[in-house]
């Protein structure tokens, strides 16, 4: 799929971008030629967003010049890179979702109706692409994979000569990402270029003839990726080798310390899953591991567990004692912890510094509130020791959550959590959109815990990740839970297929 | 090719300007009063000299700023709080008159008392009066999701009639010819005047404790935590365990307090009986007091007297120049409108473009 003549079709050169403290783009330069699929890859806070949204058009550069198709261009706005023919499929995706497939694409696409022409041009595409599609289902009823192909397939509508994809793959099962590669190299076939953006680095060395590696703002390679191994392109994007978190042995095992006992909730919205008669058992030591794809109700478990949503008084117990119906105070006193998905607005507050969100979850079982006053000196402490311990990268305990990087926040509230004692600590996609070094950090404080006695319960639709920490894995489909594996006896593609198998087929056609 | 204005928005922190885009507004405000005023074919330095300097260049008219100011920011703590949370409570004009009923209504039935516990009795009815009315919208906010915004304003209406109805009515003064008033109410129930020959009564001390004991509560308390967290993070607010539909109740019942001790204030201080208004728009006008003190007490105390300002400013242009009274809303509502937008200006800079953006295209 190399394609012999390598024409450019957008070239940035001398790209720079400040915003206040922060140089994101560091005399940037990138060529990407036509039919290529180029992999951009760097950690979080690396300036591959800042770069994407310069050739989108949403971010201007401070200097620097764009060449597309030849000729010099200034792109002022997404609508103009649109014309130009640059289209995105952005991570987080824009579909409204109680309209139909075909309204969302109509709306996407500047002054075009929701008509048949339109229904059978976007049948048409799909199945040229092999994402076949029907146009009348409305979004909410679409799994996340089926709605990442409504997405491409507005782009592709758009006849565009680069396709840039953020992180595609963050939402996929293994199997799902693979059928998304062959659609993409059937795209790149027609000469279209497409610029992938991961940090999954078997991916990009799967997919992509060239890649980009970014650090710190600047461009610090730009190589073959399939002649790289994971581990060189770790060091070129992290810039020092990573060391591999290895699953501890389980130790001691004993009596579980977390029981979920037929646990049921019923959906809290239309589209949203219900729970149904989950059960596992989590002993002290012992990291277990939930994976499936977004949205077949692991919101939902999560809250189920903290207590955010209380059920039946028997379904969680907690060193023998039941707490279904308790809320989140109350079971944090019992000794839980937990580091929820969303990281800003969730786990913390983004408008406090980080001692007030120290206060937030540490005020339950911690001595911070003196004479019904909030404990500054000591709340103040508390947080220097997160910051400390979990290497949180911030200029000071009083910087704003909201200014952290995804990895350095994640760090922060892990580190909160686990600085509480926990005896259980519920973890949901712990290193979601966290750059390299956070995730290894984050992992390895997570198996330290177990070692140190605590039960550890991770929500992650990172299968890597659980394969590497936990020690044994269900699969959360629709609502309900498998049967618990030996993490050693099973491997990604037996959990992915596990994964589509029960969920109501959504999945069937695109293997 | 067209030029088109667009807002963008700007990034960091905007450090000192959050404070000084007040100023900014104070300024534009007198700026734009002077267009208003020489349209009006007033000279516009003497108008703003007796708006903004005369109430302000006597001792007297300083009192007054105090007296004015006692509701003001009585009113605005509460909303303040509500606000830090999200909740929309626009009633304080409605709180405020339920304070005042229901402490009128110990002053009307014993006329004759002399007893020290009526003052202290008619504070309490007023702080509770407004509570009450403030736990409705509370209660159906909580109970069936109603809206705080529509429940609290119309609940405005309802208490104005009632008062309406009352003064002219069951609690008319029998011996008042027929006038819309309630009796005088007795000595015992006045509030003490704490500067001799003026009207700045021990409310006062009231808004200033209110002052202070906001402060201390939302920097330093965990309910005001709770109330922060919720407002600005509902998430993480019930991730710690905080209930949100306790934080409504806090936050309506503390400012429906507030707003009733207002009320309450009112009528057993400077007013001294029941008349069918009793209040200039005082619980709407704390709603610019809160925003223009950036929603922090010690800012809606410096607020609430520059509204104090508005209000007896204008009174005086009435007088003095024949002036309509409406000139104080237009000021307040001119004041309004520049610390918004200047607010916007704070967020966001204005950037002029080559118009070849078609208006209306997703994804922008």
């Amino acid at each position: 799929m190399s394609t012999p003549d390598k024409q450019p079709l957008i070239s940035l050169s001398g790209i720079c971008r400040s915003y206040p403290g922060v140089l994101a783009n560091d005399n940037v330069s990138l060529t990407i030629n036509k039919g290529e699929i180029h992999g951009l890859i760097g950690e979080n806070g690396a300036g591959k967003s800042t770069l994407v949204k310069i050739m989108y058009g949403s971010v201007r550069p401070d200097s620097g010049r764009i060449v597309f198709n030849g000729d010099e261009v200034s792109i002022d706005n997404p609508a103009f890179a649109r014309r130009l023919g640059i289209a995105m499929v952005f991570q987080h995706f824009s579909l409204f979702e109680p309209m139909t497939v075909l309204e969302n694409v109509a709306l996407g696409l500047a002054g075009q109706s929701a008509d048949a022409a339109l229904a059978g041009r976007l049948v048409e595409t799909g199945e040229r692409y092999g994402m076949p599609v029907d146009a009348d289902r409305t979004v909410d009823e679409l799994s996340v994979g089926e709605r990442q192909r409504i997405e491409i397939l507005r782009c592709l509508l758009q006849d565009p000569e680069l396709l840039i994809m953020d992180e595609p793959t963050s939402v996929l099962t293994p199997q799902e990402s693979n059928a998304l590669f062959v659609t993409l190299r059937k795209i790149a076939e027609e000469g279209r270029s497409i610029l992938f953006i991961s940090h999954k680095l078997d991916e990009v060395r799967a997919l992509c003839e060239t890649s980009t590696v970014m650090r710190g703002g600047k461009v610090v390679a730009q190589c073959d990726p399939r002649e790289e191994s994971a581990a060189t392109l770790a060091k070129l994007m992290v810039g020092e080798d990573l060391a591999e978190v290895e699953r501890p042995p389980r130790s001691a095992s004993g009596a579980p310390i977390f029981e979920i006992n037929d646990l049921n909730v019923p959906a809290p919205y239309p589209g949203a899953s219900a729970l149904q008669s989950i059960s596992f058992a989590v002993s002290p030591g012992e990291i277990f591991g939930v994976a499936g794809v977004a949205g077949n109700g692991q919101a939902e478990l999560l809250a189920a567990l903290s207590g955010e949503t209380r059920s039946a008084r028997s379904s969680v117990t907690v060193n023998g004692e039941s707490c279904g119906h308790e809320g989140p105070r109350a079971r944090r006193s019992r000794g839980i912890g937990f580091v929820p998905e969303d990281r800003l607005g969730h786990g913390a507050v983004p408008d406090f510094a980080l001692t007030e969100n120290a206060f937030l979850t540490g005020h339950i079982t911690e001595p911070l509130i003196r004479s019904a006053m909030i404990d500054h000196a000591r709340t103040r402490t508390f947080a220097e020791k997160i910051r400390a311990t979990f290497d949180v990268r911030a200029a000071s305990v009083e910087t704003l959550a909201g200014q952290l990087s995804g990895g350095n926040l994640q760090k922060f509230i892990l580190g909160r959590e686990i600085l509480l004692n926990p005896r259980v600590l519920v973890v949901a996609h712990p290193t979601w959109g966290v750059d390299a070094g956070a995730a290894v950090l984050i992992r390895s404080r997570l198996v330290e815990l177990a070692q140190t006695g605590a039960a550890v319960v991770v929500v992650s639709q990172d299968l890597d990740e659980l394969l590497q920490i936990s020690h044994r894995i269900s699969v959360l489909t629709s609502g309900t839970l498998s049967g618990s594996m030996a993490t050693a006896d099973v491997t990604a593609e037996e959990l992915g297929l596990l994964m589509m198998e029960t969920d109501g087929g959504q999945y069937a056609h695109t293997a | 090719m067209r030029i088109l204005p667009e807002l963008e928005p700007r990034t960091g922190d905007p450090g000192h300007w959050r404070f000084t885009t007040v100023l900014v507004a104070l300024a534009l405000t007198i700026i734009a009063g002077c267009i208003m005023f020489s349209l009006l074919g007033h000279a516009p330095l003497k108008a703003l000299h007796v708006f903004f300097i005369k109430p302000v260049s006597s001792f007297n008219g300083l009192a007054e700023l105090g007296v004015k100011a006692t509701p003001l920011v009585l009113c605005a703590i509460g909303l303040a709080l509500c606000f830090r949370a999200n909740v929309w409570n626009i009633g304080a004009e409605g709180q405020l008159t339920l304070g005042a009923l229901a402490a009128s209504w110990f002053a009307i039935t014993w006329y004759e008392s002399e007893s020290l516990m009526l003052l202290p009795v008619m504070i309490v009815a007023g702080v509770v009066g407004g509570m009450f009315w403030a736990g409705i919208p509370a209660l159906l906010k909580t109970r069936f999701n109603a809206n705080e915004i529509l429940t609290s304003l119309m609940l405005v209406y309802v208490a104005q009639l009632l008062l309406a109805y009352l003064v002219h009515g069951p609690w008319k003064d029998p011996d008042g010819f027929s006038f819309p008033e309630s009796r005088l109410f007795p000595d015992a129930s006045a509030v003490p005047r704490i500067l001799p020959g003026t009207r700045l009564h021990a409310g006062a001390l009231f808004a200033l404790a209110s002052v202070a004991a906001a402060w201390l509560m939302l920097g330093k308390s965990l309910p005001g935590y709770r109330i922060r967290v919720t407002g600005s993070a509902p998430s993480a607010a019930r991730y710690a365990g905080f209930s949100a539909n306790a934080v409504v109740w806090l936050v309506l019942l503390i400012s429906g307090g507030l707003a009733g001790l207002a009320g309450m204030l009112e009528v057993a201080g400077p007013i001294g009986q029941l008349v069918p208004t009793i209040s200039p728009g005082y619980g709407f006008s704390a709603i610019i007091v809160a925003f223009l003190g950036r929603l922090h007490p010690v800012g809606i105390l410096f607020a609430g007297l520059a509204l104090a300002l508005s209000f007896i400013g204008g009174e005086l242009l009435q007088i003095e120049m024949g002036l309509p009274l409406a000139v104080t809303l237009v000021f307040q509502g001119m004041l309004l409108f520049f610390l918004l937008g200047s607010d916007v200006l704070l967020n966001y800079r204005l950037v002029w473009r080559k118009g070849a953006t078609p208006a209306g295209s997703a994804h922008d």
